[in-house]
């Protein structure tokens, strides 16, 4: 599905993804941890076609499409989900109304209808529960001044609302408490299918405990420097990321 | 320079979507003014001796004035001698819309707004204001049974002179400013409302404006009077085709609430602004002013302003009646090389009285957008209480956007508050829409009708939609 080969990207002339390797194939789940500052968001971002990245070499292909080449709303439409770090706050704009444009413009893509308001509005109601995220929150703007916890639960009420192919989950984790997590994490098992692939990026052994990976790649200093199961990232919580870059280090 | 700030400047510099122009044959009056200019608009319009002499009073006036210097723009070279002051289709007082020229039928239907669907769809009457001479009125049956008048300004002078006389110049007088002046000496027609006490309007008035006549400078006159316990809502459009010479149009619009009554005037202004460097668009110089005059009355403006190459206005309310209040809800968006100094003036004079000003500002492109506004109490006005928010959208960095708030307190009784907030749209947001399918150009609508959404919110429904279009028509990239 997704097919990532030597990708290379910098900002402002800093070189920060230095050479990515990565497959996944539909059905599957794949963590990503790493330092900060080690490029997992600059590679979500040059995924999802962010300007200011610069894509100094390499390729990346979604079901056989190159992603490089189309416009961020292009690759949206082809089914790339990325739930944001840091969501950023629409003033205004009802959460609704967003949701609406953004799902009548995914499905005209597909060559489907626009849903009628009654089918929205159920659609909505069946992933709000999904996510358990509060009617209240559906008609306040978009983001705006909702708790670091809501703006990530409400990322993957888009993701359940938009049904991409791929999703990058970048940190949703983090900010969540103990109950949101399982939420988002139970939100995350429902909505995986054979047809679709996740691919999560967190800090944390926790929130595997919940999404079971099939991979853990760990991403330091711009390249994925090992790659495992999901024992990988229990060791990795045991250990530190010392353990790994001397090992690594070590051995190059 | 990245994308998306590419794609900021194209949308900032799209060219104007409502630019043709229609032909049709007008009777113009040869450019020029003096006391034949005005005696020749007053025998045409077969009007009374008493308004030609409050014409001729104000051309005095008017001649002695000099043009204001206080505006934050360089104020353009206008002679005045150069306007043609009359221009009004050759067929003249149709019966009916089946009367009206097909051609003229067939504009307002380019532009969305054909009377039948109008009518049919939300029950408006529409009087239409097509350059000088109204040719068309609906619905004016239907009023008259509940005693309601609405007409156009020249049907008022020859069928309600009593009303025209008692009210005319009370709120704007003809010495207020140049163009009131100049409107007052040579206004050629608009609209009349009257509604009598107790009387709840049942559907919305609305007129819509279009400039079309070379050269022809437009003077409308609106007149609307609320009385006692009674209740109005005015929806005020128009668009103009495109047109290379500069056009001016110097409206004066009048309002009059008596005790216990409400008037909201809603505008949606989309005039020719000129091309991408300015030019040939219309100057769109209006004075409207309201009198909240009795106890408990109340006035609400509502404007969305994207036309024009230069808007200079400021509705404005007076505070007279005790508990009386005023409201001003504005988005004006500017792009290419608009200019717009808009902004409202509230004048607490009675006790308890209540304003609340929310104005937007978009600005894109090389425009310039200024509130300008007025809080002043005065020392009858106990307890007099305003809130005044500003808020300035910048796209792009070659625009400029200005705020203006003059605060005169004279008790201290009152209270008076101002937020302001300047804001740009952040290439975080667009790549965050960007990244839930939609593209550039719907992003940016979505965040500039989610900005103005509490002034879009205040005008009555078939208008809030026809105004987010609009909008967006504005800051789309893809006309041309
Ligand atoms: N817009 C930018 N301008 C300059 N440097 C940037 C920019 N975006 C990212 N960087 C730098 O690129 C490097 C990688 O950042 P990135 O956000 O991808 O890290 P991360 O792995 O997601 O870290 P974290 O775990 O803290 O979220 C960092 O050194 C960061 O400072
Ligand atoms: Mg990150």
């Amino acid at each position: 599905m997704l097919n990532i080969t030597n990708l290379h990207s910098s900002i402002e002339g800093k070189k920060i993804l230095k050479g990515i390797d990565l497959k996944v194939n539909a059905g599957e789940i794949h963590a990503i941890m790493g330092p900060n500052g080690s490029g997992k968001s600059t590679l979500a971002s040059v995924l999802a076609g962010k300007a200011e990245y610069e894509v100094t070499e390499g390729e990346a292909f979604l079901d056989g499409k190159n992603l490089l080449e189309m416009a961020p709303e292009e690759r949206a439409r082809e089914g790339l989900f990325l739930a944001f770090q840091y969501p950023v706050e629409i003033p205004g704009v009802s959460n609704i109304n967003f949701l609406k444009t953004a799902l009548t413009e995914i499905r005209a893509h597909r060559g489907l209808p626009e849903l009628t308001s009654k089918e929205f509005l159920k659609l909505l109601k069946d992933k709000q529960e999904l996510v358990e995220l509060k009617s209240s929150l559906v008609n306040r703007s978009l983001n705006e001044g909702f708790s670091g916890g809501e703006k990530k639960r409400n990322e993957i009420l888009q993701l359940a609302m938009l049904d991409p192919k791929l999703a990058i989950l970048d940190e949703t984790d983090s900010g969540l408490d103990i109950d949101a997590l399982r939420i988002v994490a139970s939100g995350v098992n429902k909505l995986r299918t054979e047809n679709n692939a996740f691919v999560i990026i967190t800090h944390y052994q926790r929130l595997l405990d919940y999404i079971i990976p099939d991979f853990v790649h760990i991403l330091y200093d711009g390249r994925i420097i090992k790659s495992g199961t999901k024992e990988l990232a229990l060791e990795l919580e045991e250990k530190g990321y010392d353990w790994i870059t001397q090992h690594e280090t070590g051995t190059v | 320079m990245s994308k998306d700030q590419e794609l900021l400047e194209e949308l900032a510099n799209s060219e104007y979507e409502y630019g043709f122009s229609t032909n049709i044959d007008t009777e113009i009056l040869p450019p020029g003014l003096n006391e034949d200019t005005v005696r020749f608009i007053s025998a045409k319009k077969n009007e009374p001796a008493w308004l030609l002499e409050y014409r001729l009073k104000a051309l005095k006036h008017f001649l002695t004035m000099e043009t204001p210097d206080w505006q934050n723009f360089n104020f353009p070279d206008l002679n005045f001698q150069d306007i043609s002051y009359y221009a009004a289709p050759k067929k003249k007082a149709l019966a009916s819309l089946d009367e009206v020229d097909p051609e003229l039928l067939e504009t307002f239907a380019k532009l969305g707004i054909s009377l039948d669907e109008q009518k049919m769809l939300s029950g408006v009457a529409v009087d239409v204001v097509f350059d000088s001479v109204s040719v068309g009125t609906s619905f004016k049956g239907k009023l008259a049974e509940i005693g309601v008048i609405f007409c156009s300004f020249g049907e008022a002078v020859q069928n309600h002179p009593e009303l025209v006389k008692k009210y005319l110049g009370t709120v704007v007088p003809a010495t207020d400013n140049l163009f009131a002046a100049l409107n007052a000496a040579v206004f050629s027609d608009g609209s009349f409302a009257y509604i009598p006490k107790g009387v709840r309007c049942p559907m919305e008035l609305s007129t819509y404006f279009r400039i079309n006549a070379m050269n022809s400078g437009q003077f409308e006159r609106t007149l609307l009077i609320a009385d006692e316990g009674s209740y109005v809502s005015y929806l005020e459009g128009c668009t103009a085709p495109r047109r290379d010479e500069n056009q001016l149009h110097a409206a004066v619009v009048e309002l009059i609430a008596m005790d216990d009554a409400e008037i909201k005037y809603s505008t949606v202004q989309n005039w020719y602004p000129g091309d991408k460097d300015g030019k040939g668009g219309v100057y769109n110089f209006v004075t409207k002013r309201a009198i909240a005059k009795g106890r408990n009355s109340k006035i609400s403006w509502t404007q969305v302003e994207t036309g024009s190459a230069i808007t200079w206005k400021y509705p404005s309310v007076i505070l007279k009646g005790d508990n009386s209040s005023g409201e001003f809800y504005s988005v004006a968006l500017t792009r290419n090389r608009q200019i717009a100094d808009t902004g409202t003036k509230m004048i607490h004079l009675g006790k308890n009285t209540k304003s609340r000003i929310i104005s937007k500002g978009i600005s894109a492109g090389h425009s310039h957008n200024s509130y300008r506004g007025l809080v002043s109490i005065h020392s009858g006005a106990v307890n007099s209480r305003n809130f005044t928010q500003c808020d300035s959208l910048l796209i792009g960095d070659k625009c400029g956007a200005h705020t203006f708030p003059y605060i005169e307190g004279k008790n201290s009784s009152s209270i008076v508050e101002h937020e302001a907030t300047t804001s740009k749209i952040a290439e975080d947001q667009i790549f965050y829409l960007n990244q839930r399918g939609i593209d550039n150009e719907k992003a940016v609508a979505l965040i500039v009708s989610g900005y103005a959404r509490e002034v879009l919110n205040k005008l009555p429904m078939e208008f809030a939609v026809e105004a987010q279009k609009l909008l967006a028509i504005s800051l789309d990239g893809s006309v041309g």
